[in-house]
C-alpha cells in the first residue's frame, strides 16, 4: 500500500474516535497517536498478517455480527465465585456489576484515572503495548492505547480474595469495541482474571500485565460464540524474578480472532505459559500469534497450542522463541497442532527460535492430522459408540492445552464447553 | 456361540485374498485355540470379526448367536458380546484408563438398555478386579495403555474384557511379549472368566500359553483356512514338530 493510501486508511478508521483526557492518561494516548502515524495500520503485506487478512480489522466500520443466542448453555465460569465487571458493546454497565471493591484489591476504571498527574498506571499504560512493537510492530494495539476509553486498572499487593471475571456482552449488530487493562502485580501476590463473551462485533483488546518478583499471575478466557463477531486482542507481559505468568485461552465460534501474547521474562527463574484450545466450523479464521522473549537466567516457558478445525476452518500459528544473549538455563518448550476432521480445512504454522545464549534447551514441535483411526477403532471395539469415541479422542487432543489450567474448577468449565461444542457438531 | 462359515475376506485396498474359506463352530463354554505360521490369517480373522475397517467380506458369514456379525458396526458387536483383546494395545494419550472404561461400561449398559452403574459402583468393581490382575491405582489414572510395559498392556486388556463381561472373547495373541509370570498372570485372569456362558478364542503361535489356557480344541490355520482340527495334542505336535508336516499334509 503506497504511503497516502495508508495515511487514508488510518484516518478513516480514527476519525470517530478521539484521544482525549489529560494528564498522564492523555499524555500516554497522544503519544501512541503519534507511534501509530509512524507506523500506519498493518496490511495482509506485512510479515506478521500474510495468513490472516487484516482488512476487517482496519476498515473504518466493523462489518454487522448478528447476535448469537446460547440457547441453555450456562455463561462461561458462572459457577466461579468472582467479582464481575460487566462491559456491554465494550462499555463498561456499573449496573450489572459487583462493586469492584469486594475483590480486595485496587480496581480502578480508566475514565477514574484521567486527570490525574501521578498515578501507578503510568508506568504500565502503553509502556508495555510500546515495549511489545520492537521486533514486531503491532499497529492495532496501538491504536487501542492512543484510543481506549474503557478498561481497568487493578493492582494487586497480596492475594486475591477472588477472580476478577470481565464479562463481555454483545447487544448491537455494528458495535466496535476497544478495551484497556492494565493489571499490575506487587511482590508476592496472586491473582486470577477471567475473560469471557464476544465483546461487539469487533474488539480490539490490550491487556498489560506487570508481574513483579514472585508474583502469580492467572489468565482465563472464553471468547465469544457469536459466529460473526472479529476480535484482535494483545496481552502484554513483563514478568519478574521467580514470578508465575499463566494464560489460556478458548476459542468457540467467531469468523476472526487474532489473539497475540508478547511475553518477556526480565527477571531470573520466571515461568510464562501460554495456551490455547480453538474449536472451529465453516468460516472460523483463528490466528494464535506469539513472541516469547528470555532475558533472565534459568526461565521456562512453554506455548501450547490445539486447534480443531472442519468444514474448511483455519488455524493460524505463528510463534516465536527469543533467547537473548545471557539468557542461559532457558527451557523453551514451543507445541502447535491442529487436528484435521476434514480434507477442507487448513492450518499454517510458522514456529520460530532465535537464540542467543550458548546454554538453553529449546523445542518446538508443529503438527496437523486427523482423527487416528486405529484408537477410534479401539474405543469402538469396546462398545463406545463413533460419535462418542470421536468426541473422546477430540478432547484428549485438546487435554495439554487444558492442562496449562491450574484451577481444576476452571478447567472443568472450559471442558465442558468444549464437551457442548463437540456434541453440537458431531456428524 | 459362534458359527463362521465359508468366510473369505479380502484386503479392501488391494487385490489380495487372506481368507480362504474359514469354517468355524464354537460352542458355549468352550475354549478354542487357532495356531499357525506367520501371514495365515489368525489375526486377520480377528480383525473382521470385530468389525476393524480395511477388509471386504467377499463370501461368507460369521454369527454370534444366531446374530450375523458382519452387519454390525463395531461398538455394535461390542454390545452383542464379542471382545477382542488386541495383540498390540492401543495407547490412546489424554483418555485417562478409569474414563475409558466407564465410557465403554455404560455404552455397553445403554445400548443393551440397561441402567448405567454409578460412579461409585463402577469405581467398587473395577478396584476389586483391578486387583486381582495387579494392577495398581495408578495404572488406572493413567492415560490408556500411554507408557504400559508390554505385560501392563496385556493386564488392562484382561481388565476390560473382566469389566465388559463379554460372551465371546478372542484373544490374539495374548502371550506376545510377555515373560513367563506376566503369562501365567494374564492366563489366571482369563481362567477366572471362563464359565458355562462365555467361550473363548485364543490365537497364539506357542504351545505355552495353552498350558495354561487350556483349550478344548485346536485347529491349525494356513493361507486363510482351518486345515486341521483337533484336540489339546494338536498344539503338542505342532510344539514338537513345527508346523511343516502339517502343511505338507493339508496338500
Amino acid at each position: 500500500m503506497r504511503a497516502e493510501a495508508k495515511t487514508e486508511a488510518l484516518t478513516a478508521r480514527t476519525a470517530a474516535l478521539t484521544a482525549s483526557g489529560s494528564g498522564w492518561l492523555g499524555a500516554a494516548r497522544r503519544d501512541a497517536v503519534a507511534r501509530l502515524a509512524a507506523m500506519g495500520l498493518p496490511t495482509k503485506r506485512d510479515e506478521y498478517w500474510r495468513y490472516t487478512d487484516p482488512a476487517s480489522l482496519t476498515a473504518a466500520t466493523p462489518e454487522p455480527a448478528a447476535l448469537f443466542d446460547a440457547g441453555d448453555e450456562a455463561p462461561a465460569f458462572d459457577g466461579i465465585d468472582a467479582v464481575k465487571l460487566v462491559f456491554v458493546d465494550g462499555m463498561f454497565d456499573p449496573a450489572q456489576s459487583d462493586d469492584p471493591a469486594t475483590a480486595g484489591i485496587e480496581i480502578t476504571h480508566l475514565s477514574q484515572a484521567e486527570g490525574v498527574d501521578i498515578h501507578w498506571a503510568r508506568e504500565v499504560y502503553g509502556v508495555l503495548e510500546a515495549r511489545g512493537q520492537i521486533p514486531v510492530q503491532r499497529p492495532l494495539a496501538t491504536l487501542n492505547t492512543a484510543y481506549a476509553t474503557q478498561g481497568f486498572l487493578i493492582r494487586a499487593t497480596a492475594k486475591a480474595a477472588k477472580p476478577v471475571s470481565f464479562i463481555y456482552h454483545h447487544k448491537s449488530t455494528t458495535s466496535d469495541a476497544l478495551l484497556h487493562h492494565c493489571i499490575k502485580m506487587e511482590p508476592g501476590s496472586e491473582l486470577t482474571i477471567l475473560e469471557s463473551g464476544p465483546a461487539a462485533a469487533r474488539m480490539t483488546s490490550v491487556m498489560e500485565v506487570e508481574v513483579a518478583d514472585g508474583a502469580r499471575f492467572h489468565h482465563i478466557r472464553a471468547q465469544g460464540r457469536d459466529h460473526a463477531r472479529r476480535a484482535a486482542t494483545h496481552v502484554f507481559s513483563r514478568i519478574g524474578a521467580g514470578a508465575l505468568f499463566k494464560s489460556f485461552t478458548l476459542t468457540a465460534n467467531g469468523c476472526l480472532t487474532r489473539n497475540e501474547q508478547i511475553v518477556e521474562l526480565v527477571g531470573n527463574d520466571g515461568v510464562a505459559h501460554v495456551a490455547g484450545a480453538a474449536v472451529g466450523d465453516g468460516t472460523f479464521h483463528h490466528d494464535d500469534t506469539v513472541f516469547m522473549t528470555h532475558e533472565g537466567l534459568r526461565c521456562e516457558s512453554r506455548q501450547v497450542f490445539k486447534k480443531v478445525l472442519m468444514n474448511g476452518a483455519v488455524g493460524v500459528f505463528q510463534g516465536k522463541i527469543l533467547v537473548k544473549p545471557g539468557a542461559q538455563k532457558t527451557d523453551g518448550y514451543q507445541i502447535s497442532q491442529s487436528l484435521l476432521l476434514d480434507g477442507d480445512s487448513q492450518f499454517l504454522a510458522k514456529p520460530e527460535l532465535e537464540i542467543y545464549a550458548d546454554d538453553v534447551k529449546c523445542s518446538h514441535g508443529s503438527t496437523s492430522g486427523a482423527i487416528d483411526d486405529t484408537a477410534l477403532f479401539y474405543l469402538q471395539s469396546r462398545g463406545v459408540p463413533k460419535r462418542v469415541a470421536q468426541s473422546l479422542l477430540v478432547l484428549a487432543f485438546l487435554a495439554e492445552a487444558i492442562g496449562e489450567i491450574e484451577d481444576e474448577a476452571i478447567a472443568e468449565d472450559i471442558r465442558l464447553r468444549l464437551e457442548g461444542w463437540l456434541q453440537r457438531h458431531e456428524h | 456361540m459362534l458359527n463362521i462359515k465359508n468366510l473369505h475376506v479380502k484386503l479392501e485396498e488391494e487385490d489380495k485374498v487372506i481368507l480362504n474359506g474359514v469354517d468355524l463352530a464354537i460352542g458355549a463354554g468352550e475354549v478354542h485355540a487357532i495356531m499357525g505360521p506367520n501371514g495365515s490369517g489368525k489375526s486377520t480373522l480377528s480383525y473382521v470379526l470385530s468389525g476393524r475397517e480395511g477388509y471386504t467380506v467377499t463370501e461368507g458369514s460369521a454369527t454370534l448367536e444366531g446374530t450375523e456379525l458382519l452387519d454390525m458396526e463395531p461398538e455394535e458387536r461390542a454390545a452383542a458380546g464379542l471382545f477382542l483383546a488386541f495383540q498390540y494395545p492401543v495407547e490412546i494419550p489424554g483418555v485417562g484408563n478409569m474414563t475409558f472404561l466407564r465410557t465403554a461400561v455404560n455404552a455397553q449398559r445403554k445400548a443393551r438398555g440397561e441402567e448405567e452403574l454409578s460412579a461409585g459402583d463402577f469405581l467398587k468393581i473395577v478396584r476389586a478386579k483391578a486387583k486381582t490382575l495387579q494392577i495398581d491405582a495408578d495404572m488406572l489414572k493413567r492415560p490408556v495403555n500411554v507408557g504400559f510395559s508390554g505385560g501392563e498392556k496385556k493386564r488392562n486388556e484382561i481388565l476390560q474384557m473382566a469389566m465388559l463381561e463379554p460372551r465371546m472373547c478372542i484373544l490374539d495373541e495374548t502371550d506376545s511379549g510377555l515373560d513367563v509370570d506376566a503369562m501365567k498372570l494374564v492366563a489366571e485372569g482369563v481362567n477366572a472368566l471362563r464359565s458355562e456362558g462365555r467361550s473363548f478364542l485364543v490365537i497364539t503361535h506357542y504351545q505355552r500359553l495353552l498350558d495354561h489356557i487350556q483349550p478344548d480344541f485346536v485347529h491349525i490355520m494356513a493361507a486363510g483356512r482351518i486345515i486341521k482340527s483337533g484336540g489339546p495334542e494338536l498344539a503338542l505336535e505342532v510344539e514338537n514338530n513345527g508346523y511343516a508336516d502339517l502343511l505338507a499334509e493339508a496338500e
